[in-house]
C-alpha cells in the first residue's frame, strides 16, 4: 500500500496569480522525498496540490496532471474527498481535534471513510497506529483524555497516527517539525524513517540538515523574485543535491550562501 | 546612552494604565449595582403580594395559583420559539459562513441583521393581522388529524391567535440573534482544524460536524440563551398576537398567557395590591431568566477540558 506520484507540467494558481510554474517531478514509492527552498518559493503550495488541499482556498486552481500510479488526481470525475482519504497530510502546526479524546482523534479518519467499526477492531487499530507513531507508550493510560492536553511533539505524533490510521498510499508532511523542540523533532525524524518502509513520504522542510538526514531524494525550489512564480530548480538523490549539486543556485542554498 | 533608573516609571503610560483599569472596574461594578438595584426593587415591591391573604390576590387563590399558569405559558412560548428558531438559525449561519458564495453571504448576513432591527410591535402587528389568519387552516388540519395529541387537541381557534402563533412570531424575532452570533463563531473556527478534517477525506458537511460545530458549541449555547432571554421577556408581540386565557395544554386553541404580556396588559389600570402582584410576576420572570443563564454557563463549563481552550 504505497504508490508513486508523477507530476507533469503542473501550474498552480491563486486566482490569476501564478504561484508555482511548470513542475514535473517523479516521486518514488516507499521513499522519503524532501522539498527544500527559501520561504515563499511555493514548496508548500505545491505539496498541497498533491492531495487537492490547494483548491480548498477560494480562487485556487491547478493546471496539469498529478498521476498516482498512473491515475490522474485531477481527472474528470475524480472526487477530491477520495483523493484526500488516500493521501494523508500532516500540517505545520499540530492540529488534533480539540474536542475529541486521543482515541477518537486516531479514529477520526477511519470513522469518516468507513462504515461501522467494532470496538475490538477499533482498539487494535488505535494501538497499532499509535505504536507506528511511537506514541503508544506515552498515552496508553490516557486514551480518553483530550488530545489537546499533550505536548506539541506528542500532538504532532498523534496527528501522524491519525493520518496513518486510514492506511493512506502517500503521506504528505508540511514542515512537521517547525513548531517543535529538537528532541521532539528527533522523534518525528525517527518516525519518518520507519514510515518509509510502508508509505511514500513527501516532506517540506526549512531545515536542510533535516532534509539531509531523512530523505532519499531532494527537490530544490526557488523563485526569481517576489511576485514571480516558484520553480523546481533541481531534483535528485539527496546525497548529490547536498554534496555536488549541478545548479549554482542549489549550491548557494545548501551551502548557506543565501536563503 | 543614558540609563533609566529601574525605580522610575514612564508617567503617561502608568497613568493611562490606572485610568483604564479604574474605568473597567467602574463599568463592572455599575452592572452589578444596576442588577442589584433592579432585584431589590422587585423584591421590595413584590412583598405585599407575596404576603397578602390568598383571597385578595387576583383569582382569589393566592399568588402561587395566580403565577404558575403564566410561568408555564411563558416557558411554552419560549420553547416553541427556540425549537423552531435554533435549527433554522444554525442552518442559515452555516450557509452564510461555509456554503454561500462570498457575495451572496454578505448580502444575506446583512438581511438577517436587518430582521433584528424591526421593532417588536411590528412583528406583533404582522402576527396578529396576517400570520394568525393565514395559519388557522393549518391548525384545523392539526386538530383533525393529530388531535389525539394533547398539544393539538381541537377545536382549533378560528382566529389563529394562539400560543403556537405567538411562539412562531417569537421564533422569527429571535432568529437574527442566534444567526448572527452563530455565524461569527463559525467564521472563527481555526482553519487548522477545518483542514485537519478535510485532509482526512471529510466532505464539507463532515468537516463541519468534526471541526466547526464542536468548536462553536459553547457559542451556539450562548446564542440560544440570548435568544431565550428575548423570547422570555418579549412583551408587545405576544400581547398583540395571543388571545390569552387560562392555561391549556392545546397549543392551537386560544388560552395561555405569558408573564411579560400579562404585566403589559394589566399594568396601566392596576393599583394597590394588583401592582404588587404584577411586580412579583416580574420578579419571577427575573429569577427564571437568571436560572436559565446559570444553567447555560454550567453546560458550557462542563466540557471545558475538551473545549480547545487549553
Amino acid at each position: 500500500m504505497s504508490k508513486r506520484i508523477d507530476v507533469k507540467d503542473l501550474n498552480v494558481y491563486y486566482g490569476d496569480f501564478l504561484a508555482v510554474e511548470d513542475i514535473s517531478i517523479n516521486i518514488e514509492a516507499k521513499s522519503v522525498t524532501a522539498f527544500i527552498g527559501p520561504s515563499g518559493c511555493g514548496k508548500s503550495t505545491f505539496l498541497r496540490t498533491l492531495n487537492r488541499m490547494h483548491e480548498v482556498l477560494p480562487g485556487a486552481r491547478v493546471e496539469g496532471e498529478v498521476l498516482m500510479d498512473g491515475e490522474n488526481l485531477y481527472g474528470p470525475g475524480v472526487d477530491p474527498v477520495t483523493v484526500r482519504s488516500q493521501i494523508g497530510m500532516v500540517f505545520q502546526r499540530p492540529n488534533p481535534f480539540p474536542t475529541m479524546s486521543i482515541r477518537d482523534n486516531v479514529l477520526a479518519g477511519v470513522k469518516l471513510n468507513n462504515k461501522k467499526i467494532s470496538k475490538g477492531e477499533a482498539d487494535v487499530l488505535v494501538e497499532r497506529s499509535l505504536q507506528s507513531a511511537n506514541l503508544w507508550n506515552e498515552v496508553k493510560d490516557r486514551l480518553e483524555k483530550p488530545g489537546s492536553g499533550l505536548s506539541g511533539g506528542q500532538q504532532q505524533r498523534l496527528c501522524i497516527a491519525r493520518a496513518i490510521a486510514v492506511e493512506p498510499q502517500v503521506i504528505l508532511m508540511d514542515e512537521p517539525c517547525s513548531a517543535l523542540d529538537p528532541i521532539s523533532t528527533l522523534a518525528i525524524e525517527d518516525l519518518i524513517n520507519d514510515l518509509k518502509d510502508q508509505y511514500t513520504v513527501v516532506i517540506v522542510t526549512h531545515n536542510m540538515q533535516q532534509a539531509a538526514r531523512v530523505s532519499d531524494k531532494t527537490a530544490f525550489f526557488n523563485i526569481a523574485g517576489t511576485g514571480k512564480p516558484g520553480k523546481l530548480i533541481e531534483y535528485g538523490n539527496t546525497q548529490n543535491i547536498f554534496s555536488n549539486p549541478t545548479v549554482k543556485a542549489t549550491e548557494d542554498y545548501v551551502s548557506g550562501r543565501f536563503g | 546612552m543614558t540609563a533609566t533608573p529601574l525605580s522610575s516609571s514612564q508617567g503617561a503610560g502608568r497613568a493611562g494604565d490606572k485610568i483604564f483599569s479604574g474605568a473597567a472596574l467602574a463599568a463592572g461594578c455599575l452592572i452589578l449595582a444596576v442588577l442589584f438595584g433592579v432585584a431589590l426593587f422587585l423584591v421590595v415591591q413584590a412583598i405585599p403580594a407575596l404576603t397578602a391573604p390568598a383571597a385578595e390576590i387576583q383569582g382569589g387563590e393566592g399568588f402561587f395559583a395566580y403565577i404558575w399558569p403564566i410561568v408555564i405559558g411563558t416557558l411554552i412560548a419560549a420553547v416553541i420559539a427556540l425549537v423552531i428558531a435554533t435549527p433554522v438559525a444554525i442552518g442559515v449561519a452555516l450557509f452564510i459562513s461555509h456554503f454561500a458564495p462570498r457575495g451572496l453571504a454578505s448580502g444575506l448576513g446583512y438581511i438577517v441583521d436587518l430582521l433584528a432591527a424591526i421593532p417588536s410591535v411590528v412583528y406583533g402587528a404582522w402576527g396578529a393581522a396576517f400570520l394568525a389568519k393565514e395559519i388557522s387552516p393549518a391548525y384545523n388540519w392539526l386538530a383533525e388529524n393529530m388531535g389525539w395529541l394533547p398539544i393539538f387537541q381541537g377545536p382549533a381557534s378560528a382566529t389563529g391567535k394562539t400560543i403556537l402563533t405567538a411562539g412562531i412570531v417569537l421564533s422569527v424575532m429571535v432568529l437574527p440573534i442566534i444567526t448572527s452570533l452563530s455565524r461569527e463563531i463559525f467564521l472563527q473556527t481555526p482553519k487548522l482544524h477545518e483542514e485537519a478534517a478535510l485532509a482526512l477525506g471529510a466532505t464539507r458537511w463532515e468537516m463541519i460536524k468534526m471541526s466547526v460545530l464542536p468548536f462553536a458549541r459553547p457559542g451556539i449555547i450562548s446564542a440560544v440563551m440570548l435568544g431565550l432571554g428575548r423570547a422570555l421577556g418579549e412583551t408587545m408581540a405576544v400581547a398583540l398576537v395571543l388571545s390569552s386565557g387560562a392555561l391549556t395544554a392545546s397549543l392551537i386553541t386560544s388560552g395561555n398567557q405569558t408573564i411579560a404580556a400579562e404585566i403589559a396588559l394589566n399594568f396601566p389600570e392596576a393599583s394597590g395590591l394588583k401592582v404588587s402582584t404584577l411586580i412579583a410576576a416580574g420578579l419571577v420572570l427575573f429569577v427564571i431568566t437568571l436560572g436559565v443563564n446559570m444553567f447555560a454557563r454550567w453546560i458550557i463549563t462542563r466540557h471545558k477540558e475538551f473545549s480547545g481552550a487549553n
